[in-house]
């Protein structure tokens, strides 16, 4: 083989996407390669070296009574939690398991309603005049302020939380929606109308995919008010779910398992959002390719 | 209808002998636009600005029209007009005769900056016309559409999305989603302002190319003088707002036009005379803002 052959061969070879592990890798050599994964390292070190100097090194008064990072680990890993409660305990995982399905369920019940809501708002001038007060008036009531009332409307458990969740997140997304299609430039309008497009073709070849970026940023948001809402339901009217195990621990002075259900939160909370940014990347492959030009 | 295109090859016939170069064939068949007696005006009622009072302009079949303006001249409200996009509020605008009632596909414009629809590829974005009207059968839609990428020279492209396309492959783009619907007339709203120089004479020539080998009717808006007298068959010369047509100049050039043609001295005549109606226009515009008097003053003083 010539030297010609093997330098062609070399960069066929290098323009070929890799795809799978080799991808992977290729990201996780190259990320290795910035000082981002030890600043995050560090940033975390740092965090919960301090949290633990505060509680259990120095124990610094106030801080004496929080449960450690090390007690708390130890304890999240045990097969025999002193406590009770622990990662390998079925209570736990009915708890995480319960918090999850109404997440899903209240996410997935206000995407569905709250994005066809603001596409048609933002799309059509007079269903966003029917709409639109009536949105702006309930969205500033704070959630907390409907459980009263989603108690007395509901039976039992789950549908009030369910409710409350659901609600929080839909105004979110539904504003988004509506913002998103407003975000849309003229010209693309225009554009279609010259190609002689009709108006169903305009609503899913110019309003849907324009506003999506938009919509993306709202589930983001909105996921986020999802686990606020759900957790505060949960604490005040559950029946298992983290929130109420953060309440349940509380009660009984279980420091510990607070602390858990607090930290399992944070985890399924981040996945779930991360969930969403992938799902928002797979939609937009446009937008991940322009921003991934810009060194993004 | 008959006696419409007959009396537009007539037409053709007498301008085309004068311009020398824009044969009867070409021509025929070729569709006419006119703008009759059109006036427009934009605001609120207490502030109403006029833009186009009772505007009259003919854009010959087959020829490409420049227009050129001072900046803030009713051009894009000229473009939108005929694009459709809009209404005027008393006049005519006519296509073949026929009034122009919203946009459609055979008047393509070619818009400022690229209105290339960002989440399609180059490919869906041409095809996004025929597709959507159903107009075309599958394989002769890629066919065209594959005609079309060999000459706008974006084969190895197809599959971008717009946004990772340069400004001038943006712009060769959308001339080929424009193209591809055969359309009547183009709409060329100051197509390759944004373009650096080298990008911007590229295009202009690639453009030319495409014109002088199909002879569209064509509008090509523009604020750049030399790029109009560089395509144009005829340029036309708005007045300050509120827009009449000041004045026609027939550009004389022979076809396949060349950068070479711009150094003539016909064509340094041409510039010359555009220019100085642009000036005395763009001078209104200081005087009848009313600041700035004094130097408007030192100007003419310096022109005499």
């Amino acid at each position: 083989m010539s030297d010609q052959a093997i330098s062609d061969a070399e960069t066929s070879l290098a323009r070929t996407p890799p795809k799978g592990f080799a991808l992977a890798w290729y990201r996780l050599k190259k990320s290795l390669a910035t000082p981002t994964p030890y600043m995050m390292l560090f940033g975390i070190i740092l965090w919960l070296g301090t949290y633990y100097l505060l509680t259990e090194g120095w124990k610094v008064p106030r801080f004496e009574k929080i449960p450690g990072p090390l007690e708390v680990m130890t304890e999240f890993f045990s097969f025999d939690p002193i406590w009770g409660t622990s990662l390998f305990t079925e209570d736990f995982r009915i708890n995480v398991y319960v918090s999850v399905r109404r997440i899903v369920i209240a996410f997935s019940l206000a995407t569905g309603l709250g994005v066809p809501l603001g596409l048609f708002m933002g799309w059509s001038r007079i269903f966003k005049d029917y709409a639109f007060p009536i949105l702006e008036t309930l969205r500033p009531i704070p959630i907390l302020a409907w459980v009263p009332l989603a108690i007395i409307m509901f039976s039992g458990f789950e549908t009030p939380i369910l409710f409350l969740a659901t609600l929080a997140s839909f105004f979110v997304t539904t504003l988004n929606t509506m913002l998103g299609v407003e975000s849309i430039d003229e010209s693309y309008f225009r554009a279609a109308g010259c190609l002689g497009s009709k108006k169903h073709h305009v609503f899913w070849h110019v309003v849907v995919p324009g506003a999506m970026p938009f919509i993306f940023t709202g589930l983001q948001i909105s996921i986020g008010v999802a686990w606020f809402s759900l957790v505060a339901a949960e604490m005040i009217s559950g029946d298992y779910g983290l929130g109420y195990m953060i309440m349940d621990s509380y009660m009984v002075n279980k420091y510990v398992s607070m602390v858990m259900a607090m930290i399992s939160l944070g985890f399924v909370g981040w996945a779930t959002s991360a969930m969403v940014r992938w799902g928002g990347n797979q939609m937009m492959q446009w937008r991940v390719k322009a921003l991934a030009l810009e060194g993004r | 209808m008959a006696t419409n295109k007959t009396s537009t090859r007539r037409k053709a016939r007498k301008t085309g002998k004068a311009n020398g170069h824009a044969t009867d064939k070409q021509i025929a068949g070729k569709s006419k636009l006119e703008l009759i007696n059109v006036s427009k005006s934009y605001g609120e009622d207490w502030e109403r600005e006029e833009v186009l009072v009772n505007l009259d302009l003919e854009i010959q079949p087959g020829k490409l029209t420049a227009v050129v303006g001072p900046s803030g001249c009713g051009k894009s409200a000229l473009v939108n007009l005929i694009a459709g996009f809009e209404h005027p509020d008393s006049g005519q605008v006519l296509l073949d005769g026929k009034p122009v009632t919203g946009p459609g596909r055979d008047r393509m414009v070619v818009f400022q900056e690229s209105a290339l629809i960002p989440w399609q590829t180059a490919y869906q974005n041409v095809i996004f016309g025929p597709q959507l009207r159903g107009d075309m059968s599958a394989a002769q839609m890629k066919e065209e559409a594959d005609k079309l990428f060999e000459t706008v020279g974006l084969v190895e492209f197809k599959h971008k999305y717009p946004l990772q396309l340069s400004g001038g492959m943006q712009r060769r783009a959308e001339l080929a989603r424009a193209l591809i619907n055969q359309p009547k007339v183009m709409i060329m709203d100051e197509p390759f302002r944004g373009l650096d120089a080298m990008s911007r004479e590229l295009m202009q020539e690639f453009f030319l190319r495409i014109f002088e080998k199909n002879r569209r009717t064509n509008i090509f808006v523009t604020s750049e003088i030399e790029e109009a007298i560089f395509l144009a068959d005829r340029l036309v010369v708005l007045s300050n707002k509120p827009t009449r047509v000041r004045s026609v100049i027939d550009i004389d050039l022979e076809r396949p036009r060349t950068f070479e043609m711009l150094s003539s001295a016909k064509a340094y005549e041409y510039k010359r005379e555009a220019m100085e109606i642009l000036h005395e226009e763009a001078l209104k515009n200081f005087k009848s803002s009313g600041s700035q008097s004094d130097f408007v003053e030192a100007f003419s003083a310096r022109n005499e």
